[in-house]
């Protein structure tokens, strides 16, 4: 029932890091594996103690709830459940679950006879996420230096860090990482639209060729990066996004802990103009 | 593993030059050399060239070229028309909107008349620029999905520097055209109106914006995880599918129990990237004239911690 019409025949066993033959399976359309195994643990886990914090805490309303990190006055050291160990075991949990959902994606992609690519570009989501909660505040000596998990909550930590440095937009890792993120939105609009066009095109049209893919950013831009280009470039962009989000906040702080604005007097020192 | 990664391509084949598909009775024809890099060949397609400018592309380039040069005359006259000073404080340099006394008149040129001049012909230059991509993609048969998407980068655009200036009945709304000072207006603006993050158009764009990284990690992943089976090869796998195509699909439904089609993808891709725009453009006209304070506004309905 959760098979698709060509999936029997992919199904095989092998491919598998950890457990030989014995989690290699399916359930549903899902395969599970090993790290399926630690996946489904530390998802549940985490889950579970979301919940717990919020039942803990004195609202139900989506928005407003909010399991907080340890006061910065516990340093790096374990806090009573109720006043942050709660967000540190959650952390433990969701660095566990995302560390083996890459290991997942690592047997599939052996299992499929693929390439890397997938586990490898989600490692640098995992490398983000795994900066501000985990290297970050460890870098400035308190785990009270990572975000709230909530919706609102974590809005406000990121208001409050950004004017702690008067305007986060100057930070140079910033201004790149949001430069790439703006890139790579561009870079899926006109590689969706593309695809788009030449297989759903003008009516009456047959499909188009990749001639035509090529011929249309050509006469558009003068250039067209082509079909596996397109790709490359597009992963590339993607990843640059997540890993200068990751470096703009780990300098944020355990390098420089003034305004963002007056990092920029070294231009304005050089020895060319002053 | 290492043979398969495909980051680069290792072996090219030099290829003649091809002008493009012919687009036969098309008003203008194609300019420009055909070049071949080979060392863009490592990366993507090698060949560089030609273009199709008709009378809208030479326009477009013209005007954009007035914008940019009028920018960069007030820039320079800012600081006495010294190169050196234009340097050392280029990413302070701006031009800046009139001030909020003119009102939606046209202020003295020394006051943001020139901003505004400047602005009628980036917005031409893009309006020509934006006319250009029906004409292309008429000449090659192809529909115009790519045409629509620009055009809803043009919407947040004109929300930014028309729309929502004219419904606030002044110019100085406008963004300003300066490396800090359009992020100065940036922040300036979400001070102004209680925290942007408050603003959930502006939630639902971060939202579209950070899904469309992580839909082109996963896409371009994917692909490249695959190319060995032919799955770069899209338009071919979309009308016969092949084991490239069926490999990339079954990771996603082993992984995350749901997977798109090699179409279907570039529609989630297509919609991800040009809502991104769409919802920013709604989250900015929103703000000033139909709410003052995101903050008291999300207060008022219970979201605030």
């Amino acid at each position: 029932m959760s098979m698709l019409s060509f999936e029997k025949k992919y199904r095989v066993k092998g491919g598998t890091l950890i457990g030989g033959d014995l989690f290699d399976f399916w359930v549903g359309p899902f395969y599970v594996g090993f790290f399926g195994v630690t996946t489904a643990v530390c998802a549940i886990l985490g889950t579970a103690l979301i919940l717990y914090g919020a039942a803990q805490g004195d609202t139900w309303n989506v928005w407003r709830i909010s399991i907080e990190p340890p006061a910065l006055s516990y340093g790096l050291s374990l806090a009573p459940m109720n006043e942050g160990g709660l967000w540190q075991w959650i952390t433990v949990f969701a660095c566990g679950a995302f560390g083996s959902w890459i290991m997942r994606q690592v047997e599939i992609s052996r299992k499929l006879g693929m390439g890397l690519h997938v586990p490898f570009a989600f490692s640098f989501a995992v490398f983000a996420y795994v900066s501000l909660v985990v290297i970050r505040p460890w870098l400035l000596g308190a785990w009270g230096h990572g975000f709230p998990y909530g919706i609102m909550s974590h809005l406000n930590w990121v208001s409050y860090i950004g004017y702690q440095y008067a305007a986060f937009h100057y930070n140079p890792a910033h201004m790149i990482a949001v430069t790439f993120f703006f890139t790579t939105c561009l870079a899926l609009a006109m590689h969706g639209s593309l695809i788009l066009m030449a297989t759903d095109p003008r009516r009456g049209e047959n499909v188009k060729t990749g001639e035509h893919e090529n011929s249309f950013f050509r006469d558009n831009i003068g250039y067209s990066i082509g079909a596996l280009g397109i790709h490359r470039l597009g992963m590339f962009t993607a990843i640059s996004a997540a890993f200068w989000s990751a470096i703009c906040m780990l300098i944020s702080g355990p390098l420089w802990s003034e305004s963002w604005p007056s990092w920029w007097n070294w231009w304005l020192e050089l020895p060319i103009w002053s | 593993m290492r043979e398969n990664l495909n980051i680069f391509t290792k072996v090219q084949v030099a290829a003649p030059d091809y002008p493009g598909v012919p687009i036969g009775d098309a008003e203008y024809q194609r300019v420009g050399g055909i070049y071949h890099s080979t060392f863009m060949g490592r990366f993507g397609d090698a060949q560089i060239g030609p273009i199709y400018l008709g009378a809208t592309g030479i326009a477009s380039i013209i005007t954009f070229f007035v914008a940019f040069f009028i920018m960069g005359m007030n820039m320079a006259a800012s600081v006495d028309w010294s190169p050196i000073e234009f340097m050392k404080n280029f990413f302070w340099l701006t031009l800046d909107p009139p001030p909020a006394k003119y009102g939606l008149s046209f202020p003295p040129l020394w006051d943001g008349g020139w901003f505004l001049i400047a602005g009628f012909f980036l917005t031409a230059s893009i309006m020509l620029w934006w006319w250009r991509t029906f004409k292309i993609s008429q000449n090659l048969g192809m529909s115009n999905y790519l045409a629509w998407a620009f055009g809803s980068a043009i919407w947040l655009y004109l929300v930014l520097g028309f729309f929502r200036p004219i419904l606030m009945g002044s110019w100085s709304e406008a963004v300003p055209y300066g490396i800090f000072s359009h992020l100065d207006w940036t922040q300036n603006f979400s001070l102004r109106y209680g925290n942007l993050f408050y603003n959930p158009f502006h939630m639902l764009s971060i939202a579209f914006l950070y899904g469309s990284a992580v839909l082109f990690a996963m896409h371009g992943a994917t692909i490249l995880a695959t190319s060995r089976y032919g799955a770069d090869r899209e338009i071919d796998q979309i009308t016969d599918r092949g084991t490239g195509a069926e490999r990339g699909a079954l990771f996603w439904r082993w992984c995350m129990g749901f997977n798109a089609s090699v179409e279907s993808i570039h529609r989630w891709a297509w919609w991800f990237a040009v809502l991104t725009v769409i919802t920013g453009g709604i989250g900015i006209l929103l703000t000033g004239t139909a709410v003052d304070n995101w903050y008291l506004w999300a207060l008022e309905r219970g979201m605030v911690p």
